[in-house]
């Protein structure tokens, strides 16, 4: 009986919000959680509406009773007050009432709970990877896999340019998926606990180290869909974006060829890069567009370092040290520290230049020369 | 307050009898103080943190902190908020209150009283000082996640554990000793049924003390191993469980979220009845809502932890648990309600708080409730949706309960009536303040802003403006509360003993300023047909 009433009046809640939606839909989008892409997303967004609309509905009786006892209860206005101090049975109706109205909020979100957990059949399987401060993609079915950094030029973030449109929400090389299919993502982490979310698939799950968690996705509509890490994982928390670009099942296909004809060309370019021998001042030049792009964000541009947690590699102990050691520890990086393994994620010419550049460069002068063949036989 | 001849011993200077006075002073009044203004203190070290980081906020870029600053200024201002300000500050409350509450001489363990208070400089010393240190301050959130902390934590991390292992000792010595008094030091005749609502929200915290913040130290103590003494709780490297933090650390997490509202429960039932010269609707439901809310809050950790990829079945269970604590908690706000109806109501500062508390805390109780969805939690958790949820339950909840209940009790503490215009000017820009702050929040957290970034795209801008705006409102305006606080300390009209027409209760049949000993023989406690004694 009740729960009926309750829905009636929330249906008349519901179409209020609505039609204040539709006045000004930008204003609209700019305030309320995404309707997004997915029959889930869409669910969700119902179910924020629907217990809104609860919420509204007994704040408006509840401080409604409220304000007109303040109006109408004052001294001025009631100097005498009533002496009524209890009452059994209002007692029982306001436990009970309150009761119901959660079991009819209860209902919907645990069916759209159980639909949420069903991680059965895909159709496509990605393992994504967090870790500080980048995403890697791991297609399972196609041996396929790459990372994925934010592309917002520091230069913005310091406010020396304009902020572009995408501004920290966009990246070097965005996950692509197709439409219409059950993509199941597995998470995990390589350091810290990270949070893979994109709201409008109302997917977000932690990647976690040591746990491979499980979520799952269909997308309706194709188009180019943005989201962060939600879960604060160090200095660069707000650095990690997610970009996902979805294509129609047959532009998908296409996709996943083109990237394995791309990693075959990619692996008969670093046969020639081995095979070559490297000036300094050409391995310099690539070497320092890779620190900047990946060494920088710690260990800053001219190589001051950021205190003991990130140390200064001008004068540095390793960079002017033994040469193996300086390439241990860029490959594999260092145990109980943030400094990551850079092995698995750059090339083996990109590595070489990028240890030439820091024993030449912030004032070290070793003049040692990293040529990638060196490279290749450490791995 | 007032000094008696008996603490001055002569042949001392001024600065040495100053400082054994009140470096050992065993006296709950003392004692209260002392804590009121450590609370005070730390209030305005951890809004400025906040202004930090809200100045970082006005606008998309970087302007006035790095990424590492702005970490360390979210971790230091939650724990201080949480640890220095609210906690101290209602155990400040119970010390100046519950004896003269309960009609008792003084606390019943006067030393460890003491002990309680004087660690807790040590603590915050030690805490604070971590910013000066190499590596900075503690930058992984107040929640200290592993293995953020562990293996990724800054040095300070060491004596950041130091210091929550001294506020665990000095809130568990405090609880103890609050427990200890409301059971045995009672007037004859004031039986458990009879207490005034201060004092029973203060026992059940008091209980909700001595069992979680043992499972805090357990937490830290993990922490430390795993960093320095080759043990593996938390890494998974080791065959332990990043996971295993999250929950050890939200079983204590979650029934502290209560342990900092219970009292502020009993504040708004002490001070609404006064001022609508009513007596206080429903005072069997209130104790057993507030007993409820306690007991539920240790099976509801689970659902600070719903995208962790817990099991459906245990999603369900706290999902419906969660939404359960609705129940108990609405019939305090309709008790409230009811106790207002048809009473002659007055609308000094202290009831304006109270009723800002009311209806500003169920506002957070509401978001509460959505965020108990699991589904639209997905949507919700780490964004500012949540910042905004539990600011509300927090700042106008517990902030505003321990406001409102300095404006009540302070003519008892000094003998001087507070200036009542200043005070409603405080809450009018208090008020405003803090929903152009929180309210905007909401917004931004369903637009899909993540909570503890440093940075955001340019869709969140407008928003954060106003936040900051009204955050630099909100925390102008404690200056004013400051002055206010000063200024009656200072002078003022003369208080009454009664104090508020329609106050009830024994602290109001004493003097103001309440003299430093009271109740040295014990008060004669009404029976329901007598009237409290009027001075």
């Amino acid at each position: 009986m009740i729960s009926i009433t309750t829905r009636f009046r929330l249906h008349r809640c519901l179409t209020f919000f609505a039609l204040l939606g539709s006045s000004n839909m930008a204003f609209a989008a700019e305030m309320d959680m995404r309707a997004g892409v997915t029959d889930i997303s869409q669910r969700i967004l119902q179910l924020h509406h629907y217990s809104l609309a609860i919420c509204v509905v007994i704040g408006l009786l509840v401080f409604g009773t409220m304000f007109y006892s303040i109006y109408a209860h004052r001294r001025s206005k009631h100097p005498k007050p009533a002496t009524f101090h209890e009452s059994f049975r209002v007692e029982v109706i306001w436990t009970t009432v309150p009761v119901l109205i959660l079991i009819g909020l209860a209902i919907p979100a645990t069916s759209a709970l159980i639909d949420i957990e069903d991680n059965s059949d895909a159709d496509l399987t990605v393992l994504i990877t967090g870790s500080q401060w980048k995403w890697h993609y791991q297609y399972l079915e196609a041996d396929l896999g790459y990372y994925s950094n934010m592309a917002t030029p520091e230069e913005q973030i310091n406010n020396f340019e304009t902020k572009g449109r995408n501004y920290l929400l966009e990246v070097d090389r965005a996950l692509v998926l197709p439409t219409d299919k059950k993509v199941r993502f597995l998470t995990t982490a390589d350091d810290v606990i990270h949070s893979w979310w994109v709201p409008d698939f109302a997917v977000k799950q932690d990647a976690i180290p040591g746990y491979i968690n499980e979520a799952w996705t269909r997308i309706n509509t194709p188009g180019l869909y943005r989201g962060q890490c939600a879960e604060l994982c160090g200095k660069d928390h707000a650095y990690m974006p997610i970009e996902v670009e979805v294509l129609a099942e047959e532009e998908f296909d296409q996709w996943i060829v083109d990237q394995r004809l791309a990693i075959e060309l990619a692996s008969g370019q670093a046969v020639a890069d081995r095979a070559k021998t490297w000036t300094m001042a050409e391995l310099i030049d690539i070497g320092q567009q890779v620190f900047l792009d990946h060494c920088a964000t710690c260990h800053e541009a001219d190589g001051s370092g950021q205190g003991s947690t990130y140390p200064a590699l001008a004068g540095g102990e390793i960079p002017n040290g033994p040469m193996a050691a300086h390439i241990n520890q860029v490959m594999n990086g260092a145990v109980d520290t943030e400094m990551q393994a850079w092995a698995p994620q750059l090339s083996d010419l990109e590595l070489a230049s990028v240890i030439t550049y820091e024993r030449n460069a912030f004032g070290n002068t070793t003049a040692d020369i990293v040529q990638p063949i060196t490279i290749f036989e450490a791995r | 307050m007032a000094v008696t001849a008996d603490h001055n011993i002569p042949n001392r200077s001024p600065l040495m009898a100053f400082l054994s006075r009140w470096l050992l002073t065993t006296n709950h009044k003392e004692i209260g103080t002392l804590y009121m203004w450590l609370s005070f203190v730390l209030f305005f070290i951890g809004g400025a943190m906040a202004m930090v980081i809200r100045m970082e906020l006005f606008q998309p870029g970087i302007q006035f902190a790095e990424p590492l600053l702005y970490n360390q200024m979210v971790t230091l201002h939650g724990l201080i908020m949480v640890f220095g300000v609210v906690m101290p500050g209602f155990v400040g409350l119970a010390n100046w209150q519950l004896p003269m509450m309960i009609g008792a001489p003084d606390m019943a363990l006067p030393r460890l009283n003491n002990f309680s208070f004087w660690i807790l400089p040590f603590a915050f010393t030690l805490l604070i000082s971590t910013l000066f240190m190499e590596g900075g301050a503690p930058n992984f959130g107040w929640t200290f996640y592993a293995p953020l902390s562990t293996t990724y934590g800054p040095p300070s991390t060491d004596v950041f554990i130091f210091g929550v292992h001294l506020m665990g000792i000095s809130s568990v010595l405090g609880a103890i000793n609050i427990i200890v008094t409301i059971f045995n030091l009672r007037v004859k005749g004031m039986t458990l049924m009879k207490m005034p609502l201060f004092v029973w929200t203060w026992l059940i915290t008091a209980f909700l003390l001595v069992m979680v913040m043992p499972v805090l130290a357990g937490a830290v103590t993990m922490v430390l191993t795993d960093r320095h003494f080759g043990t593996s709780f938390f890494a998974a490297a080791g065959g332990g469980d990043p996971l295993l933090f999250q929950h050890v650390f939200w079983f204590f997490g979650h029934p502290e979220v209560y342990i900092l509202i219970l009292p502020g429960f009993g504040i708004a039932s002490q001070i609404i009845p006064t001022f609508a010269r009513k007596k206080l609707f429903g005072y069997h439901s209130m104790v057993y809502a507030t007993a409820s809310i306690a007991i539920l809050s240790f099976v509801v950790w689970g659902h600070h932890m719903f995208t962790t990829g817990m099991p459906l079945t245990a999603e369900l269970f706290v999902m419906y648990a969660t939404m359960l604590i609705a129940v108990p908690t609405g019939v305090k706000v309709f008790n409230w309600v009811a106790t207002m109806w048809r009473g002659s109501i007055t609308f000094e500062t202290p009831m304006l708080f109270a009723l800002g508390f009311v209806i500003l805390f169920t506002i957070g109780g509401f978001s509460g409730l959505m965020l108990a969805l699991v589904p639209a939690d997905f949507q919700y958790h780490d964004t500012f949706f949540v910042v905004a949820h539990f600011h509300y339950v927090l700042y106008p909840g517990a902030i505003f309960g321990i406001m409102s209940a300095v404006y009540y009790w302070l003519p008892k503490w000094t003998g001087n009536m507070y200036d009542e215009r200043l005070g409603k000017i405080h809450f009018w820009t208090a008020i405003i303040g803090v929903n152009m702050t929180f309210f905007p929040m909401h917004f931004l957290g369903l637009a899909g802003m993540p909570r503890r970034i440093v940075d955001y795209s340019l869709q969140f801008a407008d928003f954060n403006m106003v936040a900051s705006f009204g955050a630099g409102m909100l925390g102008l305006t404690q200056v004013l509360f400051l002055y206010i606080v000063i200024k009656t300390i200072r002078g003022g009209k003369k208080a009454t003993g009664r104090v508020w027409e329609g106050a009830e209760g024994l602290e109001w049949t004493l003097a103001s300023p309440a003299p430093l000993h009271t109740f040295e023989t014990p008060p004669k406690f009404p029976t329901p047909e007598e009237d409290y004694p009027r001075d």
